[in-house]
């Protein structure tokens, strides 16, 4: 595994720690959405602080993650996405919609506080169990 | 900007375009060599990013191919010079492929004109049946 999750509480924090390839990023995705089943996870930050490049798969493959994440009842927030990764993204037109942010894990797990775990009263996302 | 030709080439080196870890080998040596020339940080992340792009555009249309980059030097600039070559189905439709939104791979269709905006000049020649070439450089300001 390229990426090392590491289960905090109710949170996942998956560390990129070195350069992707295509099949690394596609692992991280598998596992997260594995893995927060597993450990019925409520929320996910992804830290991209070490990524020096967002390509159109990288940033897809993120935006796939939270959605999918999502889909299982969870939230993510994708931290420390680099001032000159985000002007590259911007010129490519990579905005990650739709995808959490924040500045670094810190304000990651701030969020990921804030965020209410939503049950099913609410008509939104109701957490599925496996 | 076109491609200007006849511009000598140094330091050249080739990378191997034939699986998804050549993608990154590609954009590392290019980091490597750019950031040699002094590129800005904001510049090194472009260009690896375009180097990205070009490299999996290979992977993708034509399963192989090369990239080969290098360092150029005209009018007292020095630059970096990308070029990604394949014998792969070649482009139908240039203009079309470098139309923001246009991809034939399902793909997120930002690939060529991404690169076109992330570097200085751009040029693709391609032959149906033959293959592309797609040449790209960056000037160090």
């Amino acid at each position: 595994m390229a990426v090392p999750i590491l289960k905090q509480g109710a949170y996942l924090i998956a560390s990129v720690q070195s350069a992707l390839s295509d099949a690394d990023l596609l692992e991280l995705r598998n596992e997260l959405v594995m893995k927060v089943g597993k450990f019925r996870s409520r929320g996910v930050i992804v830290d991209v602080t070490a990524m020096d490049v967002m390509d159109s798969f990288a940033s897809r493959t993120l935006r796939d993650i939270a959605h999918m994440i999502r889909l299982r009842g969870a939230e993510t927030v994708i931290v420390g996405i680099q001032p000159e990764v985000a002007f590259t993204m911007v010129q490519l037109g990579l905005t990650l919609e739709g995808v959490s942010t924040a500045l670094d894990l810190e304000e990651g797990l701030a969020y990921l506080d804030r965020e209410k775990p939503k049950g099913g009263g609410d008509g939104e996302t109701a957490r599925l169990r496996e | 900007m076109a491609v200007e030709r006849h511009v000598p080439v140094k330091d050249e080196s080739r990378v191997p375009i034939r699986s998804d870890l050549d993608i990154v080998a590609a954009r590392q040596r290019g980091r490597a060599l750019a950031q040699r020339l002094g590129f800005s940080d904001s510049n090194l992340t472009m260009i690896a990013t375009a180097i990205s792009e070009l490299a999996r555009n290979i992977l993708l249309y034509a399963k192989k191919g090369e990239m080969t980059i290098g360092i150029v030097e005209n009018n007292g600039l020095s630059g970096i010079t990308v070029v990604a070559w394949d014998e792969g189905p070649g482009i139908r439709d240039v203009d079309r492929a470098m139309e923001v939104g246009y991809s034939t791979s399902g793909s997120l269709g930002l690939g060529l004109p991404g690169v076109k905006r992330l570097m200085d000049d751009f040029e693709i020649v391609s032959r149906q049946g033959r293959g592309t070439t797609i040449t790209a450089r960056k000037w160090k300001r």
